[in-house]
């Protein structure tokens, strides 16, 4: 809503800029999006007059024109406007001036003829297109008649006025008026403000012999009308058209002008019928039926059912009620009797009503919010009135009214000790009755409890807790003190679960990898891909796009989308892990369970490579020592394995491996399919994926303290050849339980499997390590133990020793 | 020639010798051709016997003198020649310290996880609890219980992804207020937790606007928690992340959830205060919503708002890193281009 500075400047006596002005709204009432003077950044634009009108010699559409812009010679300019002519007054950019979006206006030739400057359309000095008068939306504007040449356009007009534009909160719908605004300006500056009082000449006949109207008092809590005759329709003032511009308004005639500016004025919107096109002399506010249809004032068509109100005459709904009117009754040329409506509808009924037939209108939103309930007569008054004035009509005598069920104000009992209490503040009693009382509120006080009787029109306060708010900006929130919670004493510590996530971003991070944090709503087959357990899919009910439309069920797929992203922007090394929930459903269950995962992915290289650092490209056995340094770093109770999976469908079935502890599978890890990497538009990737949850519920073991042995230790190694499917593993495990009392370590530390050993053989190498921790080892033991194992190879694994 | 002068002689040589030495080859022979066992001091000694026996251990306590004497000068001289051999062996291992260090693997945590891990330790350090809820939310708790009823008009300012009917994405942190509330024993003290978390919002994506993005609520409940302590709490909390520098002040909004609802604004970090394009000429930059914790949602969570009341806040991380580092566009945080996430490693 922009509001009118000078506006309220009639009302109210403010001695403070507009700019400074906004600023208190701001800071005690509601936001202002921005302060705007129409007028800043022009330059030279003045008023001129059309001493005469010639046509172009080489043009079909260009005149030229000599202008008197108050100067001793008139200028010669050149316009193409259609609706140029002599003796008009014109708004004229002359030579070297700024019009709309900091254009400058040279003087120029127009096929062949000097032009000094330009003759402008509002557009042109910065209107908006929806606000120009429709006579002057495709041409020049024509200035009224008595503007002197030479003279500045901009109060004219209404340039020089400043607009604020405020962004009301949906529970201030009383600030979506002047009158509103006054009333809180009021409080805030602590100043009185001098209302109108319209005063209804009512020449006319009685109305209720010409206009009867029903309501449900549901559907309408307040309904009434006035008929006014003998309206003679016109452009309205340029007062009024400057008031209806400024504020955003397309200036029409001067009974539709007269409506929105009652609307401006009082917050009340009005309807103005073309009584003659009545069907009968009743009128309804009652629900539509189905198979109704209602051509509304913008020419949409609604079918309509039993949620819409409608206005409606004997024969068919003329009006969706609150919203718009219908195009049937709109007032148009040749009406000469008008029917007023002022109203009050139920708000829930036009929200609705709003949404479904979407039609959002200045009433609309009025409506929806609430309007002052006491002002509705006062509005439909104040609309008379001015149609006598503005349009000579001859207002018949009386109102109508089908329902007039005003609201009885809020009585709110509150205590002194209460609101400082709540506010942290020393407020004093006068103090208190004070603000309240600038607000509008009657206080009546006990002792320290006040009763305090709200106007009707603030319709967003009911508690205490509502009139807090009310003292405490008015009071200003910078004059609040600013302390810390006081009282019992607690706690604040991070559970376990907590503590583990973030020593798991911790550790990968140590190892690495870069926190991603990805889209937890992906496509649907992103969605069911590297699925750790079975699940039914989550959708959402109206997605905004394919992209986004079903909840994860895996933490891979975002670490992939990112390096197809990355991969895009030639980033072709990328470690990325991920922390989040992915969400499983099962059949039946709307909601789905949220679980933690953990999630890594790396292309490229892990380390970036550099002059003494070869590229090394990721691999599997990398990935696999993260993993592992990360457990460990978990400090999980259990042996961890690796065991071969061939059967994951998006896994390289030949290098991926599940992870279990314990045997208890809580994860996966390996490269990724070719076939999706491909899909994905990505180079090799390798990835896990592990169920943080399930970390986090196993049981860790604990740091401790180990003596470091005075003994030396001796160490032997064996090389052997063993068939391909051999596993590192077998070959371990057996080392371990067959080495003796004595062996420490079995380290592996070579691999080889090339031109020099037989195919389908390989040749391993292991480093194992004998420790006596209460003796020095006598070498024949080590050897003893040695030869038993070298022994137990050859048997049991056919392993040939080298 | 006395023996003595023989001595004097053979110590000046010798000297002289061992000056000239230019290798440890050199010194090595000039000791063994001085003092070795055929050499002229171990000649001259074998001449005292011919000397009275009043001389000899004058002569003998003279020879000793040049011996050592000769002895020393060669252990220095080795010395200087071994000193050199290092220095000539060091200068040529001299490397360019310039060349960059070898790198090393090295990952960095996402940004809005540095403020959100920032905001939870700041908390932790006031006594607050740390409680993460779910993403899929019930109706009921996203808005019923946070004063939304079906029919509210403040819902439409949240477009929101439904799932069922009942069943939505949050769209807030709040929730967590009343799921707390519901639960807290108040008879074991105060609430007072923060619950970060990420948000969805039927939104679509461009520099300004996400689907997702991440919120951490703030909810304080006991028996005298005031208005100015929401205000503390905000200073605290701004000179936290921002520095002390920076000022808050309070406007009056409307959340549903709240009363008294406001909007807290900090000093502009560009023009600290003066007034930029950024703040648009206001000096101010709004960056989190909070109020007084609104009776009905006390009442509808069993908490009895005669006795308890409180103050909730909510801040969005995704805007605080935007602001505090000018990051321009909102989709920079869940594309995880590396050479984004790579730009926030400062620690602590
Ligand atoms: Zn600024």
């Amino acid at each position: 809503m922009k509001i009118s500075y000078n506006w309220i400047k009639e009302y109210l006596d403010l001695n403070v800029k507009p700019a400074d002005l906004a600023e208190k709204i701001e800071r005690t009432s509601v936001e202002v999006d921005d302060v705007i003077k129409p007028s800043d950044g022009l330059k030279k634009i003045v008023v001129g007059h059309v001493l005469s009108v010639e046509a172009h010699p080489d043009s079909d559409h260009l005149h030229i024109c000599q202008v008197d812009v108050g100067e001793d010679d008139p200028l010669q300019i050149v316009c193409g406007a259609p609706n140029i002519a002599k003796d008009q007054k014109v708004i004229v950019a002359l030579p070297g001036s700024r019009i709309a979006d900091n254009v400058k206006i040279k003087k120029s030739k127009m096929r062949g003829v000097p032009s000094a400057g330009m003759i402008c359309a509002l557009q042109e000095i910065g209107f908006p297109e929806d606000v120009v008068p429709k006579k002057y939306a495709d041409g020049i504007y024509v200035m009224p008649a008595d503007a002197t040449p030479g003279d500045a356009v901009y109060d004219y007009l209404g340039m020089n006025d400043s607009l604020i534009d405020l962004d009301v909160t949906p529970n201030r719908g009383d600030m979506l008026s002047l009158y509103g605004t006054l009333h809180d300006l009021s409080a805030i500056y602590d100043l009185p403000v001098k209302f109108d009082q319209p005063a209804v000449q009512e020449t006319g006949a009685a109305i209720a012999d010409q206009l009867t109207v029903h309501a449900d008092a549901e559907l309408a809590p307040q309904y009434r009308m006035r008929l006014v005759k003998q309206v003679k329709l016109a452009p309205s003032p340029m007062w009024l058209q400057i008031r209806l511009w400024n504020a955003g308004y397309r200036p029409i005639n001067n009974v539709v002008d007269i409506t929105n500016y009652i609307m401006l004025k009082y917050g009340q919107p009005l309807h103005a019928f073309d009584y003659d096109k009545f069907s009968g002399q009743d009128v309804y506010v009652r629900t539509a039926k189905a198979g109704e249809k209602l051509t509304t004032l913008d020419e949409g068509e609604h079918d309509l059912d039993d949620h819409d109100i409608v206005i409606a005459d004997d024969q068919k709904p003329i009006a969706l009620a609150g919203v718009m009117g219908g195009l049937d009754t709109a007032i148009a040329d040749g009406t000469v009797t008008v029917a007023i409506e002022a109203a009050v509808f139920e708000h829930d009924h036009i929200r609705k009503a709003a949404q479904r037939h979407n039609l959002h209108t200045d009433a609309s939103q009025r409506f929806e919010r609430g309007v002052n309930q006491a002002g509705v007569q006062e509005a439909l008054d104040a609309a008379a009135e001015m149609m006598t004035n503005l349009a000579s009509g001859e207002v018949q005598a009386g109102t109508v009214v089908a329902t007039d069920n005003e609201p009885e104000p809020a009585v709110i009992d509150i205590t002194m000790s209460h609101i400082n209490a709540v506010l942290g503040t020393e407020l004093s009693q006068d103090q208190v009755t004070h603000i309240l009382t600038t607000l509008g509120c009657d206080v009546a006080a006990e002792g320290e409890k006040l009763t305090v009787t709200v106007p009707v029109r603030r319709n967003d306060i009911h508690i205490p807790a509502d009139l807090l708010e009310e003292i405490a900006r008015i009071y200003g929130y910078d004059d609040l003190p600013a302390t810390l919670p006081t009282g019992r004493m607690t706690m604040g510590e991070l559970t376990p679960a907590q503590k583990l996530m973030r020593a798991t971003r911790h550790s990968l991070e140590g190892l690495g990898l870069n926190q991603a944090i990805s889209y937890a709503l992906t496509t649907e087959d992103k969605a069911k891909m590297f699925l750790m357990q079975p699940s039914e899919t989550t959708k959402l009910a109206w997605p905004m796009s394919s992209d986004h439309a079903v909840l994860r069920m895996n933490v891979i797929t975002g670490l992939l989308d990112d390096i197809a992203y990355n991969s895009a922007r030639k980033v072709k090394d990328v470690a990325l892990y991920e922390q989040g929930r992915v969400f499983y459903r099962e059949d039946g269950v709307d909601r789905p369970s949220e679980q933690e995962y953990i999630a890594g992915a790396i292309t490229g290289t892990l380390l970036p490579t550099a002059w003494d650092l070869p590229a090394q490209p990721v691999d599997f056995y990398q990935v696999k020592g993260i993993v592992e340094a990360y457990l460990k770093d978990m400090a999980v109770n259990g042996d961890v394995t690796y065991v071969a999976n061939h059967d994951l469908p998006e896994m390289h079935p030949g290098r991926t491996a599940d992870i279990l502890v314990h045997g208890h599978r809580i994860g996966f890890m390996g490269q990724v399919h070719p076939t999706i990497a491909k899909q994905f538009k990505i180079g090799a990737t390798y990835v896990f994926e592990l169920n943080l949850q399930a970390i986090i519920d196993m049981p860790k073991q604990e740091n401790q303290y180990d003596v470091i042995s005075r003994y030396p230790a001796i160490t032997r190694d064996v090389a052997m050849l063993v068939d391909d499917e051999i596993t590192n593993e077998q070959i371990v495990a057996l080392i371990e339980k067959r080495g003796g009392a004595f062996l420490q370590s079995v380290k592996l530390f070579d691999v080889y499997d090339g031109v020099k050993v037989p195919k389908g053989k390989k040749s391993l190498a292991y480093t194992l390590t004998y420790q006596d921790k209460h003796a020095t080892l006598v070498d024949d033991a080590v050897t003893q133990a040695f030869e038993k194992v070298e022994k137990r190879l050859q048997d049991d694994l056919g392993a040939e020793i080298r | 020639m006395s023996l003595k002068d023989k001595l004097t002689e053979l110590h000046d040589r010798g000297l002289a010798e061992i000056k000239k030495s230019a290798d440890l080859k050199d010194v090595n022979q000039v000791r063994v051709s001085l003092l070795g066992k055929k050499g002229p001091i171990t000649e001259v000694l074998r001449g005292m016997r011919d000397l009275d026996a009043e001389e000899r251990p004058k002569v003998g306590a003279f020879a000793n003198e040049i011996r050592d004497d000769l002895t020393a000068a060669l252990a220095k001289r080795r010395e200087e020649l071994e000193n050199a051999v290092l220095n000539a062996k060091l200068a040529n291992e001299a490397i360019d310290v310039t060349l960059p260090g070898t790198p090393v693997a090295k990952g960095e945590p996402h940004v809005i996880q540095q403020i959100i891990d920032q905001i939870e330790d700041l908390f932790l350090g006031m006594g607050y609890q740390v409680l993460s809820g779910p993403e899929v939310e019930e109706d009921k708790y996203n808005f019923e219980m946070m004063n939304l009823p079906k029919n509210h008009p403040a819902r439409d300012m949240q477009d929101t992804f439904y799932i069922t009917k009942e069943i939505l994405m949050r769209t807030q942190t709040s929730p967590m207020q009343a799921r707390t509330l519901e639960t807290h024993d108040f008879t074991k003290g105060p609430l007072k937790m923060i619950s970060p978390g990420v948000v969805y919002r039927r939104d679509t994506d461009d520099p300004t606007h996400s689907h997702q993005f991440h919120q951490v609520e703030g909810l304080v409940i006991d028996k005298h928690i005031t208005m100015a302590d929401l205000k503390g709490t905000l200073q605290v909390l701004a000179h936290e992340l921002f520095g002390d520098k920076f000022d808050v002040r309070l406007r009056p909004s409307y959340f549903p959830f709240t009363e008294p609802s406001v909007e807290a604004d900090i000093t502009c970090f560009n023009c600290g205060g003066k007034g930029c394009k950024v703040c648009k000429n206001t000096g101010w930059i709004e960056v989190l919503g909070a109020g007084m914790v609104h009776p009905n949602v006390l009442k509808m969570a069993g908490v009895d708002p005669d006795v308890y009341g409180g103050f909730a806040f909510g801040v969005g991380p995704d805007r605080f890193a935007m602001l505090k580092y000018g990051v321009d566009d909102i989709r920079n945080f869940y594309l995880n281009d590396v050479r984004f996430l790579k730009q926030f490693t400062k620690k602590g």
